[in-house]
């Protein structure tokens, strides 16, 4: 019998980014016993990361926001594959949320007349993205951390969970380990929140970090819960493409928000080249209209380098295939050139952008207020994940709650930059509000140890098994295959050898072998996510192959258009009896009569 | 170009030393990097803590060649790779393993420090009013990622080891940027006095020049507090006043 630490709570969050932080707040303030674990340290997680902003129609900047067109943009955006009503929370709640940051701590850039700023972000018509600088991360993650430390929370640090606990049909808890010494822990919970986040790492070309290995939507699939839109990975557009040990970190939006410019090797702004029909009532047509709409003026519309970001990222991959790419394989971002515009423009950019300027400086020895950057797409985020409640965030498995990245329903078929931090607040808040409600309604769950026996198990195995490949070379291997298969463009014959070799290498990963000891070992670590990681590209490759258009962060080479019939239908993903994984198209939640009004008024 | 060595230290603590790995380099490339390289070669279970790459968490703090560095932000072309290139965990903190080491202590003393205490909002909708002027300050020291880069060197900690009797720059930080905060109405002068150590530190401004943000920790942060502490405690007429208030 493995020997293990058994704790008890009444709501167990996974995941310390800004949804776990803002879920545990949530139910911690509603007097239940919470406990958080987190793979990195308190602090770290990928929300850390978060550059441009939070969206929220605070009307502080442009007083003709409202929720109703933040909902009609993030519906337009999503392609109308959102499940509206989470939208709607989305956008009525988010103000507030970012308010209660404040009141906890939080320093936004102001406006002129003292009020918190908003910056414009692609896919949103007003400023709406409330901001520090380009490190609006770290702003929530450090507030949530420090407001939430004082509240009696249960912190539990470099904890993996490896899988979900259950009492009959209801959630139990869930089992882990410590990374630091390898010892298993066991959480019983009445209510358990998955807040782990993205997928990333199934990529080679990532902003992401080694956590984002979908853990929380493997779990969940494991546990009986249904994944929704895995077909939609976001391919950030801007992502640095030099020196090759860079390759995919993140260059924020802010700096095309701030005026920055996508220009090809002929210097052409060819974004102008290709703007959809149903932006084209909204974006600019020429450079000087452009760069009126982003010093704020009203009557100007954005610049097309402010359009959604599948379509910027496909405009990038079409100008690099056609041979007008920059020298590494991207294109050029240009911020320097506003010193045609802006006096002090230097200073100015480092004011706005001090990190991006950082960051270029450091690792790729360019300095932005001179010279262009090169960037190309970037794997980024996932808007697919566990299907929930879109009032509480509860997926099917009573007692078992998702919120921000690893749920999905917000954000349809593509996210608009920024929405992901409000989304982070708003059903965090809520996933904390109705777990500890579901805690308070039930009694506490009994654990069952043959299911622990048997995760622990399956644990240790790799360091029994002698032989076998070793975890970084089936782990790069899936990378490899993800980006060249089911990455950007996508075709059926593709898709269908990304599945073949998803079934091979989880034949390795079953018998991966690993050496050392349990404490610290980065192997078994990464052993250990390799169910996860080709779970999820199970997922993704499935729902892709299933969905013959193109629509959003989808996109078919052999079904390039966008179909309306599809658009009807989101995929879905369960586990069969079998094992085996389900692959079905379901109706999407219509529209009720009054958000059709609201997208129409939008229009 | 070139090839290098990096030595990395290998333990736990109850002691370890240096192994000594070649890898390929190649442009661009960070310490994090080779780490890494090794890590997924020659190495798989060596121990390193990385999140972002991008210099934009605080995880991945060690001593390179002596300096304290964060690995991902660190360029081999600043290094000298005609000799092995060393990287050691945090020497002011005890080691868990190769280049990790265990830095809870630093989540106990942040509890240590009055949170945030939310003053009356100002305006009519319930919010605050507040000038871009007014939060430039405290913007800076909210740019801190909880390297503890400056923990480690400060030599309070390092050297000494005053571990109960003083909080470190970081925290230094951290309470001047609530201090600073307009929306804040706590008064943490005192406790900067008493519990905190502030007297302890002799500016010697080490921390601030190992803070990979470029806070201004000495100049910025703690002379302000110690102008402060001297302001409320040992201004004669302050302290009168204090007195007569009782
Ligand atoms: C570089 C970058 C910039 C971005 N900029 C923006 C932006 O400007 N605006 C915006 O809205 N969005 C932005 N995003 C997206 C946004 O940051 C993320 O989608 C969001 O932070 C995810 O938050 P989360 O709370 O869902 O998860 P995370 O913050 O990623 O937290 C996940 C947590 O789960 C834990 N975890 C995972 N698996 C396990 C497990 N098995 N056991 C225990 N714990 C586990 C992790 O340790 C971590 O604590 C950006 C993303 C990146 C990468
Ligand atoms: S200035 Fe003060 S806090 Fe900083 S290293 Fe020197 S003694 Fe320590
Ligand atoms: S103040 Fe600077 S050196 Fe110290 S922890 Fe923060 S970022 Fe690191
Ligand atoms: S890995 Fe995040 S700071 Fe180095």
């Amino acid at each position: 019998m493995a020997s293990y630490e058994t704790f008890e709570h009444d709501v167990l969050v996974i995941g310390a980014g800004g949804a776990g932080l803002r879920a545990a707040v949530e139910a911690s303030a509603a007097g239940t016993k919470v406990c958080v674990v987190s793979k990195s340290l308190l602090g770290k997680a990928h929300t850390v990361m978060a550059e441009g902003g939070m969206a929220a129609a605070m009307a502080n900047v442009d007083d003709r926001d409202s929720w109703r067109v933040h909902f009609a943009d993030t519906m337009r955006g999503g392609q109308y594959l959102n499940n509206p009503r989470m939208a709607e929370i989305h956008a009525k709640e988010a103000p507030d949320r970012v308010r209660e940051l404040e009141a906890w701590g939080a320093l936004f850039d102001r406006t002129k007349d003292g009020r918190i700023l908003q910056r414009n972000f692609g896919g949103h018509r007003y400023p709406r993205l409330a901001h520090v600088g380009d490190r609006t991360g770290l702003e929530m993650i450090r507030t949530l951390q420090d407001h939430g430390v004082h509240q009696g929370i249960d912190f539990q640090m470099e904890i993996t969970i490896v899988t979900l606990l259950k009492d009959g049909d209801r959630i139990a808890g869930a089992m882990g380990y410590d990374r630091e010494r390898g010892r298993f822990k066991v959480y019983r919970a009445k209510a358990v929140v998955l807040a782990t986040g993205g997928i990333g790492r199934a990529y080679q070309i990532t902003s992401n970090s080694w956590e984002y290995t979908g853990d929380g939507q493997a779990l969940a699939y494991h546990a009986g819960a249904k994944l929704l839109d895995m077909e939609f990975v976001q391919f950030h557009p801007t992502g640095m493409v030099w020196p090759p040990s860079v390759k995919g970190i993140l260059v924020t939006e802010g700096v095309r928000g701030e005026g920055g410019v996508l220009r090809n090797n002929k210097g052409r702004r060819f974004m102008f080249d290709d703007i959809p029909e149903n932006y084209r009532s909204s974006t600019a047509d020429n450079e000087e209209e452009g760069w009126r709409y982003v010093t704020g003026d009203k009557s100007a519309r954005r610049p097309p380098e402010l359009l959604t970001r599948d379509h910027v990222a496909r405009c990038i991959v079409r100008e690099v295939r056609e041979g007008r790419g920059s020298p590494h394989g991207g294109v050029f971002l240009d911020i320097s050139w506003i010193k045609e515009k802006v006096q002090n423009a230097p200073e100015h950019i480092k004011k706005k952008l001090p990190s991006m300027y950082h960051q270029f400086k450091q690792l790729g020895d360019i300095d932005i207020t001179k010279e262009p950057m090169e960037v190309g797409p970037t794997t980024h985020y996932v808007m697919g994940g566990v299907r929930v409640d879109a009032d509480s965030q509860m997926s099917c498995v009573p007692g078992l709650f998702a919120a921000g990245e690893c749920a999905a329903g917000l954000h349809g078929a593509n996210r608009l930059g920024g929405n992901s931090l409000s989304d982070l607040l708003v059903f965090g808040k809520r996933a904390g509000e109705f777990a500890a409600k579901h805690a308070k309604s039930v009694s506490m769950p009994k654990l069952d140890s043959p299911q622990v026996e048997a995760a622990a198990k399956a644990a240790v195995a790799p360091f029994e098994r002698q032989g076998g490949e070793g975890p970084y070379q089936i782990q790069q291997t899936l990378q490899d295959n993800m980006q060249q298969l089911a990455g950007i463009v996508r075709r059926e014959d593709e898709m269908t050898r990304a599945l073949e070799l998803i079934a091979s290498l989880k034949a390795k990963a079953a018998n991966v072998s690993v050496y050392g000891n349990r404490e610290y070992n980065a192997g078994w670590h990464t052993a250990m996510d390799l169910d996860s990681l080709l779970t999820v590209s199970e997922a993704v490759a499935r729902a892709g192959l299933m969905r013959r258009e193109s629509r959003g962060g989808h996109f078919r080479d052999d079904f390039p258009g966008k179909d309306n019939e599809w658009g009807q239908y989101n995929i879905e993903i369960s586990k069969a009896a079998d094992g085996s994984m389900r692959v079905e198209r379901v109706p999407i939640v219509p529209m009720t009569g009054e958000h059709q009004k609201i997208v129409e008024e939008n229009k | 170009m070139a090839n290098a060595t990096f030595r990395i230290w290998r333990g736990d603590k109850s002691g370890g030393g240096y192994k000594d790995y070649p890898i390929e380099t190649s442009e661009g490339m960070v310490v994090l990097d080779a780490v890494h390289q090794i890590q997924a070669s020659q190495a798989n279970d060596l121990a390193v803590r990385w999140n972002c790459k991008a210099g934009k968490c605080g995880s991945c703090s060690a001593e390179v060649n002596g300096f304290p560095k964060l690995m991902c932000m660190t360029r081999l072309n600043t290094l000298d790779l005609t000799q092995p290139v060393t990287v050691q965990p945090m020497q002011t903190f005890p080691v868990i393993r190769d280049l990790v080491t265990d830095v809870s202590w630093n989540y106990e003393v942040k509890k240590t420090i009055q949170k945030m205490k939310t003053r009356k909002p100002d305006a009519s909708d319930g919010t605050w009013r507040v000038n871009q002027r007014d939060v430039d300050r405290p913007q800076e020291f909210r740019k801190c990622i909880e390297c503890f880069l400056c923990q480690n060197v400060c030599h309070v900690l390092r050297e000494h080891q005053m571990f109960s009797e003083f909080v470190g720059p970081r925290f230094f930080v951290y309470a001047a940027a609530l201090e600073m905060n307009p929306v804040d109405a706590a008064d943490r002068v005192a406790d900067l006095k008493d519990k905190h150590g502030i007297g302890l530190c002799n500016i010697t401004k080490c921390c601030t020049h190992v803070c990979p943000e470029e806070i201004k920790i000495t100049d910025n942060a703690i002379i302000p507090l110690k102008e402060r502490v001297v302001d409320e405690f040992f201004d004669p007429v302050r302290k009168l006043f204090k007195m007569f208030k009782g």
